[in-house]
């Protein structure tokens, strides 16, 4: 195993600065930084480092400690480094014997009033003060106490005089880390850290003088009360083992790190794996990754322990019926059982009866083996992944109106933007660390307008205000949006240079006199969408005039019977006011799981080869039918709802289905199982016997990110590198696995077997054959860090952002937008719209998040009802309801807030044991089939407790999971 | 003790000095001065009227030894704690003067007379110990003016 070398990690000491550059000396040596550097970030450029306890680079400099006092030739006294800005010729001395001394006698002061167990502390090894009491050569602390009484102090619980009442206990209410008062020095790097990075602002300082404490909340408050979202980065920044994870506490300091990605959502975290041997003691944010500059939350940072939970399977099993137990085997003989069973149903029902899911959680080495196995194997392309349910609209949208699937920008983008929308996403909950950089932006004064049903926090929270909430009805996005569009060409707010040099012309034409028909004007959609008129206006002219403008978007766009029309809206608004192609501009789409964007990429699609080619271009079959050997079909495949109905049907058999969970996660759960139950062969490849297990005849253990080498690609485009910590548990990579599912249905067919000895030959393939990756390799990743794709000759470093001369597809494209209600109304029997998403500490169904300590947080799905529905139905804070539409029903307690309109109840979907989507419909987008999950008609009346359907499901769910002991 | 303040009286004084620049610190001594303390229900209306975090209130409130969470009595009297006034006598006459009350510091007195609180420098170094009732300094007390003052107040 190759660990990555950690090219720079160093504290800088303050952040760093963009400007002209400013050349001083120090110590001697001279330095050149930008202006308004500190004195203490230009002399760790030049390798000096000045002794510090209050100052780190992740956030602004506060000038407490007093440590980090310098001489500067010229001025008077000894000014602390981290605050004094750099000026040109100035002259810094960071050593002379006066600093000594001050330095000496301020650590003399600090330790006066911290206990000395180093040797017992958590922190032994990776303690600032420990370093600094070091550097500064502290010998001796004279300080003694008065006769007759105990020196004043905060560490000692007890003293000669009795209770000490400035001892507070330790704070562990948090599953995380700990907070230990006694050793905290009050540097307030953590509350600084809670406001300038994670936005939070739950951490201050109480008191003053030898009084003051970290304090999360108010006095009544412990961390876990209190609004701490447990992102990590008070623990990041504590200097000492004030605040601690506990695993370290449990395992001691690691002895070394590897760098990787996060497996949770598409922001795409870089991680330091910091380990022991092989086992990992903590998640710590990775300064130099570019999609989250060092900033975590709590599922990257802390939510790892699913990987080694009980509940995690081992042993490939396999079952004849899916009412018998499940029997423990050897991988031969479940691959051969698997691989004979396929076959037969080939032989059986046609070459078509079969075909494969790929994961957005796996990599994409992995998820480009998957397609390979239904297109190279099983000879046909019915492959689908579960972007289907999620981000299909996007890449149908984006593709028709710039000519390219994915989002325009990075996420430094954010940085330079003055107007944002955020339209059906939730980012603090969803896409924590994006939400984190964006509150920062927000902060500093650009304007946010949030069109959601939902009062999200980002309408209103600490130091953040939306300039306008649309609270629009569910299903009216398209109305929304082209509303948006005709105050803009009606009051010609549009950008007519960008739009005459950079799009067609003629389309714009047509558009314009579409949308400028009376009838999407904002006064005429208000009866339908609810939002005022005059708000809307408001909010399109701020967004066509407020300068950088930027639109965010998520799965409250795209999970609706018209994702694709309001992907290509969002489009067109970006063209009209001229926001495409720069800094602080562009359409991001704010995709769900980690590797989402690459297992679309990777050809998941079952008329797409990798690189979003059509497999109906003999010139695209051609190059793999070269790299493959094989003859491709021409014909796209089915997608997962046609699996499903041609399953129900009795012509679709077999599915190999890696590290998804169908039966939860994709809607009208009922007729999910009813096509599973109907298949022949189901294999399930997971970490867990999820719930689409229940349905399976063959179960093959998967390997979590932090047991393999791969890479994923994060929402924008960033292809960043996943690796291997840990030998597998299950004995396999699942790049592995699906190779020898592969090899053993060549054996049955006498075909040549794969061959591939490790992903970076599988990355190589895909690089050979698909163009915008044709730069990647595992070496230049190395080199680089990471990638934004296209990577090719033309962008040999990537392309932060895209269509900055041209679209891809040339001209961009205006397509008009039709509002087409969805099908699904409400009406006497279900007067209320459904409407679903996530919260922060769970992710997606829940396999993971709800194996750690996260549930905490989030113990069970509830439906949010706003009081004025509840009263109606004699409802009360966390009542038991039934929750009831056209396809199903269950029951959940009830949470009354305002967040929802009236008419509106919103829920998530992380338990299984409520399976909220027993009770979404199967509409979907007209283009690409997405479900719509975001609009559900419903009734919501009083309840005792689990509905019929939940009880039979659990004992259904019991009955599927038996497993009997290994036969010996 | 008291009765909770009603919600819109509070909102009323919250209102009336929302729009100054940095309006906490107004507020919070509007709100004492209206009630004699900080209602514990301020705190949520507060934190919603400015959009800053239940943990900012606090650490701005914790700071300020004079901003309390109920209310005192009639009467405050404040002895000076800081050096000059030790340096003549300030600390024996805090002593003596708590211990003819049976009060510890930030005690009241059993029928709410009188509030005691230490104080640190009333700018009075000249004519120390020094004390202050409500808002009125006293310079050069002992314990005969002391007396006094305590019986002025029903102490």
């Amino acid at each position: 195993m190759k660990d990555f070398i950690i090219p720079d990690d160093r504290d800088m000491g303050t952040p760093a600065r963009e400007g002209a550059p400013v050349t001083l000396t120090i110590d001697g040596f001279d330095v050149t930084v930008p202006e308004g550097t500190s004195v203490m970030r230009a002399a760790a450029e030049a390798g000096i480092s000045v002794p510090k306890l209050c100052a780190t680079d992740s956030v602004e400099a506060f000038g407490s400690c007093r440590l980090c006092v310098v001489e500067i030739e010229g001025r008077r006294g000894t000014p602390s480094s981290c605050t004094t800005p750099v000026a040109p010729g100035m002259v810094v001395h960071t050593g002379s014997s006066k600093v000594r001394k001050i330095r000496r006698g301020v650590m003399e002061l600090y330790i006066s009033d911290h206990p000395l167990d180093c040797l017992t502390c958590s922190a032994n090894g990776d303690c600032e003060l420990q370093d600094m009491a070091g550097a500064v050569g502290l010998r001796d602390v004279r300080y003694t106490a008065p006769e007759g009484a105990p020196l004043d102090n905060h560490f000692e619980a007890r003293d000669t005089s009795g209770e000490n009442h400035r001892y507070l206990p330790k704070d562990d209410s948090n599953p995380y880390f700990t907070y230990d008062p006694s050793k905290c020095i009050v540097c307030s790097r953590c509350v600084r850290a809670c406001e300038e990075v994670q936005g939070t602002f739950a951490l201050t300082i109480e008191g003053r003088g030898f009084d003051s404490r970290v304090s999360a909340g108010n006095i009544f408050d412990d961390f876990l009360s209190s609004d701490c979202v447990s992102c990590g980065a008070c623990v990041q920044a504590c200097p000492t083992a004030t605040l601690q994870e506990k695993s370290v506490i449990e395992l001691g300091t690691p002895e070394r790190s590897v760098v990787t990605t996060c497996a949770y959502c598409g922001v795409g975290c870089s991680f330091k794996a910091e380990m022991q041997g092989d086992t990992l003691v903590r998640m710590v944010p990775w300064k130099q990754g570019k999609a989250n500059r060092g900033h975590s939350c709590v599922k990257g940072r802390f939510a790892y322990g699913y990987a080694h939970h009980q509940d995690r399977i081992l042993n490939p099993m396999i079952r004849d019926r899916i009412t018998d137990p499940w029997r423990e085997v050897s991988w031969d003989e479940a691959l051969s059982f698997a691989a004979t069973r396929l076959r037969a149903l080939q032989e059986k029902h046609g070459q078509k009866s079969i075909g494969v899911i790929t994961s957005s959680r796996c990599t994409n080495e992995e998820t480009y083996l998957v397609q390979k196995l239904t297109r190279a194997v099983f000879m046909n392309n019915n492959t689908d992944t579960c972007a289907r349910v999620c981000h299909s609209p996007t890449g149908y949208g984006l593709g028709q109106t710039f000519g390219t699937s994915a989002g325009t920008q990075d996420f430094d983008s954010v940085e330079k933007t003055d107007v944002v929308i955020v339209i059906g996403a939730n980012p603090t909950d969803g896409h924590p660390v994006f939400a984190s950089r964006l509150k920062k932006r927000l902060r500093a004064g650009a304007k946010l307008i949030v069109i959601d049903p939902r009062r999200i926090d980002l309408v209103k929270s600490a130091h953040v205000e939306a300039a306008h909430h649309l609270p629009l009805r569910p299903g009216t996005n398209v109305a929304v949006v082209t509303a948006l569009a005709h105050v803009i060409v009606t009051e010609k707010l549009y950008d007519e240079e960008f739009i005459r040099t950079r799009c067609d012309w003629d389309e714009f034409q047509a558009y314009a006199e579409f949308v400028a028909d009376p009838r999407h004007s904002p006064e005429a959609t208000e009866e339908l969408t609810r939002v005022p008129a005059a708000d809307l206006r408001e909010a399109a002219r701020l967004f066509a005039t407020g300068g950088n403008g930027a639109i965010y978007y998520g799965l409250g766009v795209t999970e609706h019977s018209q994702g694709s029309t309001t992907v290509m809206g969002i489009a067109n608004l970006a063209m009209l006011t001229g926001n495409i192609g720069r800094p602080g501009v562009g359409v991001n789409p704010l995709r769900g799981q980690n590797n989402v964007q690459g297992s679309c990429d990777m050809g998941s699609f079952p008329h797409e080869l990798p690189g979003y080619r059509h497999v109906k271009l003999p010139e695209v079959r051609k190059i793999f039918e070269d790299a493959w050997g094989v003859t491709i079909d021409p014909e796209p495949g089915l997608r997962i709802p046609n699996m499903l109905d041609a399953a129900v049907d009795g012509t679709f058999k077999g599915l190999y289905c890696q590290g998804e969970d169908i039966l939860q996660s994709d809607p009208d759960t009922k007729h999910v199982a009813a096509g599973l139950a109907a298949m022949e062969c189901v294999i399930v490849h997971d970490l867990f016997l999820n719930e689409t297990a229940n349905y399976a005849h063959v179960f093959l253990p998967g390997s979590t990110f932090l047991e393999k080498d791969g890479t994923f690609t994060n929402a924008e485009r960033r292809i960043n590198r996943v690796r291997k910590v840990m030998a597998p548990l299950n004995g396999y990579a699942d790049w592995e696995i699906t190779q020898m599912l592969a090899n053993a249905m060549l054996k049955e067919s006498g075909g040549a077997n794969w061959t591939y000895t490790h992903p970076s030959q599988i990355m190589d393939e895909i690089a050979a054959t698909t163009p915008s990756f044709a730069g990647v390799t595992y070496g230049m990743l190395d080199e680089k860090g990471s990638v934004q794709w296209p990577c090719n000759e033309d962008h040999p470093d990537g392309t932060p952002l895209m269509h900055v001369d041209e679209f891809m597809r040339g001209k961009g494209r205006f397509i008009v937008t039709e509002y087409v209600a969805t099908d699904e109304k409400t009406g006497p029997r279900f007067p209320l719209l459904l409407t679903t998403g996530r919260v922060l500490s769970q992710y997606n169904v829940g396999a993971q998040t709800r194996r750690t300590a996260n549930s905490v947080w989030h113990g069970e799905d509830v439906l949010e009802i706003h009081p004025h529905d509840a009263e109606n139905r004699g409802l009360n804070e966390g009542d038991w309801v039934k929750l009831a539409s056209r396809s199903g029903e269950t029951a959940l307690r009830a949470h009354v807030t305002e967040r929802v309109a009236p008419g509106v109840v919103y829920t998530t979907f992380h338990h299984p044991d409520t399976q909220a989507n027993v009770v979404t419909t199967d509409f979907s987008d007209w283009a690409t089939n997405c479900p719509e999950y975001k609009v559900t008609a419903v009734q919501v009346s009083a309840s005792n407790g689990p509905s019929e359907w939940q009880e039979d499901y659990a004992a259904q769910a019991e009955m599927a999971r038996r497993i009997l002991p290994a036969a010996e | 003790m008291t009765n909770s303040p009603p919600t819109d009286e509070i909102i009323a004084i919250i209102d009336a000095h929302k729009a100054l620049e940095g309006p906490l610190l107004p507020i919070l001594h509007a709100l004492q001065d209206t009630f004699d303390h900080i209602p514990q229900a301020a705190g949520p209306l507060i934190c919603d009227a400015l959009n800053i975090s239940r943990a900012e209130l606090h650490g701005v409130i914790s700071f300020y030894h004079d901003f309390r969470d109920a209310p005192a009595g009639r009467h405050v009297l404040k002895i000076c704690r800081a050096e000059a006034c030790q340096a003549v006598g300030g600390k024996a006459l805090a002593e003596e003067t708590l211990a003819k009350l049976g009060l510890d510091w930030h005690g009241t007195t059993p029928g709410g007379a009188v509030t005691i609180e230490p104080v640190y420098c009333l700018g009075l170094c000249a004519c120390a110990p020094a004390a202050m009732v409500d808002d009125r300094v006293i310079g050069r007390m002992d314990s005969a003016k002391m007396q006094t003052l305590l019986e002025k107040v029903g102490a």
